[in-house]
């Protein structure tokens, strides 16, 4: 058993990015001000003093360019890390990311692959109103050629960038801004993790909680709720959201017999639909009631606090429904 | 010989409509040359030939609609005297740098005067030479415009679909006939069983219709496990199990149960009733004359004589015997006719006395006697439960005059039996005192009506007036 | 500069020879582009098709100044690009036809052609989609110290999207070795560039960003090659992207087939007096480099070339549809 460290998830995702620019020349970090700054969420602090300009780079505010920039460096053998300050800001690089990152391999018939890595901050619950609370990791979900990963505790931002950067084709990394300040603890020499897999976070025998990203401490939370009221609960992390690890959705549920969704995305045309959606195409003759699925309120974020978290999944509401399933009653 | 066809024009394009001819036969063409204009869905389009040589025939009249790929004019192919100047884009002939040698503009194809006569594009003189478009009678069917009224914008006056689009959006039309379709009712079911559960039925060898009801009425997996390990036979829907050791839980079961069933049936059924009156004097008698000679175990009671008149009329009736399953009604072969038994504890069952008709009425009072007893006992069979294809009520014993029951679904039809009374009878003009009974029938109005109802009340009536032939 | 006139007589350095090749490829371009308007109104290829009649001189000149080395991102009316960066002739009409034998194996079409042998970084069907990929390609040449050069074909049309003003800039505040090639042909699709543009001089506009910029004759070749060449030399010589503003016209429609309503016919004519072809030809008469026989010798071994290719297409193998799936992402070592 090796030494751990405390740390932070922003400091652990500061040390992956160290560590790859440490070990392979061809990656740099561009976005808006990643560098002077330090990040918008200080993520990236200190790095311009350590690697310089050429490498941490700041980039006027022009989304589409600076991630069309990114298609171009990978190609042209460079590992580009390129941060898009918030979720709602990538809107102005979907253009990139759909028509060229995501197409370009199937469309030159294999011939340019895109191994790029963007980071960029997702989620709700820190009263930024509705231009800065989205979840639209579902939607880049819906995209073949591009890699979604949500990592949701500590070890799996500090591991899995540098996998990522070893992904031969595009990676979108979401991290949720309500993780940067958690506190954990790591192991001294942790490295690389696998982006192909899902992750049993609790195991239960009653009822499978799945979730990712910042919606993990949720539904950790309510399997908490559930283990007092003597229900089991199983908590999934999806941590890739595409492609999409049913292997280990599919074994929880047939174990249990019983799936909650928890997504902090909308309910409507949402990363829970396709997940219900897939149990129950797979499972159904082990599902022992209806795939539930707890999402955010379909309603632009507000900025009140009790009206955001009234909107938000929250232990209870994911509590309740794990209970309508097993007991028949979600009091 | 070379065959100019009606050319593909967009990704999206199957027909075109030849709208007009730029050459005649007769006239020399060259590649690159436009010979004719084509409508699209989109917009008129000029055309070229692919081939030089010399028009022989065109194939197809301005304003017809053809596939893309139908030949539209025959061009024989051979070498055309000033040609290669005629190409000013061309530095592959011979030409001469000299300017003079190429036109200022693309030599337009020269016309004979017949049979074609093009008229300039976007004339309106002359008044259209054919039907507008195909595509054109489509949107302005979709749009509601009268074409009657448009004045075309086209090549000779031709209606495009432009002109429909703009005429539509200066008169939009009323708006489009919709008659909602009344919100269909929502299939609902009496017994809801998760998919794991039944599976699991079917794995463990449990009847899903023997194990009782969750207060929300959904079988879960616990539900059949409880059922599988539980010691006691399975049970109906209508049926608390012994199983469970604690009578008051027991009860409580049953009265859940049966709270879901006869919710079910009245809130899907549409019952309807009828109530008939008969005189019961021959069949209390040829039964009590029988009954003399009869040891006290294989008397007759009036209800088996019920239960066979009412088999022997189903028979005769058969469409108030069977289910209403998948939205219509499913005949029976047989009659099963169930027979409701209360329980001492409360609740009740319905078991069925198997081939009704058929059976005599010895071996009907012997079924029921044994039926009763093992319901109240708690060892009826599944099958028993399941099967009525019909069923009676006798409330008689508790002296109600009448009873108008729920049906069983997915049975269509309940007969009810009151009790047994003395009541005056006119007979031939005298007034007499008869035994009579209230018979009752509630029946399911989309399998039957009341005539059918009817028919079976009196079928039922003239069986037991012949009771030697029961 | 003259519509009309004919060729300076001091114009370029290019030998005969040279001019030939010019003149070779500009034809080549044209009878591909003429196959390829027979081939669709025949219904053998599909899809959307856009033809580069009239602008031969623009993709043959800029791409005749770059090295092999160097990178092309085009648009999607990128066949002559294609054709004159060297992408063979019977991968590209393959790639029209749809066979597995196309240079994107059938998968990119008319407005996806690709060729990473030339570096030839596709063709985009979205308008200005190339020009940030083109500034990122190179950033990679920068940042690995490669003294390459990126050419970037746009359109007029591309010039009003946000794409263009975000990528020159950030080009240009990083000084990064790109040629931006603006083929101004007049029309985004149907719309002019008077309707389209409050500024109708591009290269105007591009200077705002602080690189050098200035209109080209885009019908001239020898005018494009020598100011492209110019710029490629510059850029070499560290001093940023550059961006070409050449003045040039189509003469077919913009797609396939449209009405062609939004533009005068006397209009189209009087460019076709400006054909590049005819141009060039009758400058290298006039100069004794080209002869009767010399053309017709280019257009027997063009025409031969694509008898040829449409055969093969038509002849060569589809792309298995167990394939289907292929390349949505990298395949990998089992």
């Amino acid at each position: 058993m090796s030494a751990t460290i405390e740390t932070t998830y922003r400091e652990a995702l500061r040390e992956a990015i160290r560590e790859a620019m440490t070990q392979d020349d061809r990656v740099f970090l561009m976005g808006e001000d990643v560098g002077a700054y330090g990040g918008c969420f200080a993520v990236s602090l200190g790095l311009l003093e350590e690697f310089g300009p050429e490498r941490i780079r700041d980039t006027p505010l022009s989304e589409l360019a600076f991630v069309g920039a990114g298609i171009g460096a990978a190609i042209g053998g460079m590992r580009p890390i390129v941060e898009i300050m918030t979720v709602n800001f990538s809107l102005l690089a979907l253009d990139q990311i759909v028509n060229t990152a995501g197409s370009l391999l199937h469309m030159s018939g294999g011939q340019f692959n895109v191994p790029l890595v963007i980071r960029m901050t997702t989620g709700a619950g820190r009263q930024l109103a509705a231009q800065h609370s989205h979840s639209l990791e579902g939607w880049y979900a819906h995209i073949p050629g591009i890699r979604i990963v949500a990592p949701a505790t500590i070890e799996d931002v500090r591991g899995m960038l540098a996998t990522a950067l070893a992904d031969p084709d595009p990676v979108l990394v979401f991290e949720h801004g309500s993780l940067y300040n958690a506190k954990g603890t790591l192991a001294e020499d942790a490295g690389p993790v696998d982006i192909d897999h899902a992750a049993v976070r609790r195991p239960g025998d009653d009822v499978t909680l799945v979730t990712y990203g910042g919606m993990l401490p949720t539904t950790i939370a309510a399997a908490d709720l559930l283990a007092a009221d003597g229900i089991s609960a199983e908590v999934v992390d999806l941590r890739t959201l595409r492609p999409l690890d049913d292997a280990t959705i599919l074994a929880s549920v047939r174990r249990t017999h019983r799936a909650v969704v928890v997504d902090e995305g909308w309910r409507s045309g949402s990363l829970s639909a396709e997940i219900s959606a897939r149990i129950t195409e797979q499972a159904l003759y082990d599902l022992d009631g209806p795939v539930e699925r707890v999402c955010t309120a379909e309603v632009p974020m507000p900025y009140a606090r009790h009206l955001e978290q009234a909107a938000l999944p929250q232990p209870e509401t994911v509590a309740a429904a794990a209970r309508r399933l097993v007991r028949g009653s979600d009091g | 010989m070379a065959e100019f066809t009606m050319p593909s024009l967009g990704a999206d394009m199957d027909e075109g409509t030849l709208l007009e001819w730029l050459v005649a036969p007769g006239d020399a063409v060259h590649k690159g040359d436009v010979v004719a204009v084509v409508d699209t869905a989109k917009a008129a389009v000029e055309v070229e030939t692919f081939a030089d040589g010399v028009v022989e025939a065109l194939l197809v009249q301005p304003g017809t609609t053809v596939p893309v790929g139908t030949p539209l004019a025959s061009i024989g192919v051979g070498p055309v005297a000033p040609a290669a100047a005629a190409k000013p884009a061309k530095p592959a002939k011979p030409a001469k740098p000299a300017k003079s040698a190429r036109p200022a503009r693309p030599a337009k194809p020269r016309r004979a005067a017949e049979p074609v006569k093009p008229a300039a594009r976007g004339a309106t003189a002359q008044p259209p030479v054919h039907p507008p478009a195909p595509v054109v009678r489509r949107v302005a069917r979709d749009l509601g415009v009268d074409l009657a009224t448009l004045t075309g914008s086209g090549p000779g006056g031709e209606i495009t679909r432009d002109d429909v689009v703009h005429a539509a959006d200066q008169h939009p039309a009323p708006a489009a006939r919709t008659t909602p379709a009344p919100p269909a009712p929502a299939p609902r079911e009496g017994m809801r069983v998760s998919p794991y559960a039944r599976r699991l039925a079917t794995e463990l060898g449990v009847d899903l219709a023997a194990v009782p009801l969750p207060a929300d009425g959904v079988v879960r997996a616990a539900d059949v496990r409880a059922a599988a390990s539980g010691p006691a036979p399975t049970a109906a829907p209508l049926v608390a199990a012994s199983a469970a050791p604690d009578a008051e839980d027991r009860r409580q079961r049953m009265r859940s149960a049966i709270a879901t069933v006869m919710s079910h049936s009245k809130r899907e059924i549409p019952h309807y009733y009828l109530t008939s009156t008969v005189n019961l004097g021959a069949a209390l008698d040829w039964m009590h004359e029988r009954n003399r000679d009869l040891p006290v175990t294989a008397r007759l009671v009036p209800a088996a004589l019920m239960l066979k008149a009412t088999a022997l009329a189903a028979t005769e009736v058969p469409d108030v015997n069977g289910f209403w399953v998948d939205d219509r009604f499913q005949p029976a072969t047989d009659v099963h006719v169930g027979m409701a038994i209360s329980l001492r504890g409360g609740g009740l069952l319905a078991p069925a006395v198997h081939d009704t008709a058929r059976l005599s009425l010895d071996a009907v009072m012997a079924a029921m006697r044994d039926l009763v007893v093992r319901a109240r006992s708690g060892r009826l069979r599944d099958t028993e439960l399941r099967e009525p294809t019909l069923t009676v009520t006798n409330l008689g014993e508790q002296g109600v005059e009448s009873v108008l029951g729920v049906i069983y679904p997915p049975q269509v039809a309940l007969v009810g039996f009151g009790t047994v009374v003395e009541r005056p009878w006119a007979i031939g003009g005298l007034l007499g005192v008869r035994p009579v009974t209230t018979l009752t029938l509630s029946a399911d109005h989309r399998a039957t009506d009341g005539f059918t109802g009817s028919r079976f009340l009196a079928a039922i009536d003239r069986h037991l007036q012949h009771p030697e032939a029961l | 500069m003259s519509r009309r006139g004919a060729l300076p007589a001091e114009h370029g350095t290019a030998t005969a020879k040279h001019r030939r090749d010019l003149l070779r490829t500009m034809v080549l371009i044209r009878r591909f582009e003429e196959t390829c308007a027979e081939l669709y109104s025949s219904s053998r290829i599909r899809g959307f098709v856009h033809l580069y009649v009239g602008e031969e001189a623009v993709a043959t000149g800029v791409l005749a100044a770059l090295g092999s080395e160097d990178a092309v991102v085009a648009t999607y009316r990128e066949h002559g690009h294609a054709l004159a960066r060297g992408i063979g002739v019977d991968p590209l009409m393959a790639e029209m036809f749809g066979k597995v034998t196309g240079c994107s194996r059938g998968r990119g079409g008319s407005m996806h052609i690709f060729d990473a042998a030339t570096r030839f970084v596709g063709g985009n069907a979205i308008v200005g989609g190339g020009i940030a990929l083109a500034v990122g390609l190179a950033l990679a040449d920068r940042l690995q110290g490669r003294n390459r050069v990126t050419v970037c074909f746009l359109g007029d049309g591309a010039v009003a999207e946000g794409a263009f003003h975000e990528s020159l800039n950030l080009a240009a505040l990083w000084r990064l070795p790109v040629l931006f090639c603006c083929e101004n042909n007049r029309y985004a699709m149907g719309t002019a560039i008077s309707v389209e543009h409050a500024q109708t001089d591009l290269a105007l506009r591009a200077s705002s960003y602080g690189l050098a910029a200035w209109p080209v004759d885009g019908m001239d070749v020898v005018a494009v090659e020598d100011a492209a060449g110019r710029a490629v030399e510059a850029i070499r010589g560290g001093a940023g992207p550059h961006f070409l503003e050449m003045r040039t016209y189509r003469f077919r429609a913009h797609s396939m087939y449209d009405p062609d309503r939004y533009r005068q016919k006397s209009e189209v004519e009087d460019w076709k007096e400006r054909d590049p072809i005819h141009l060039l030809a009758e400058r290298m008469r006039t100069d004794q480099h080209l002869t009767d026989q010399d053309l017709a010798d280019i257009e027997e071994e063009v025409a031969g070339l694509l008898t040829a290719a449409v055969a093969a297409a038509e002849s060569a193998p589809d792309e298995p549809v167990e394939d289907l799936t292929r390349f949505v992402v990298s395949e990998r070592p089992a």
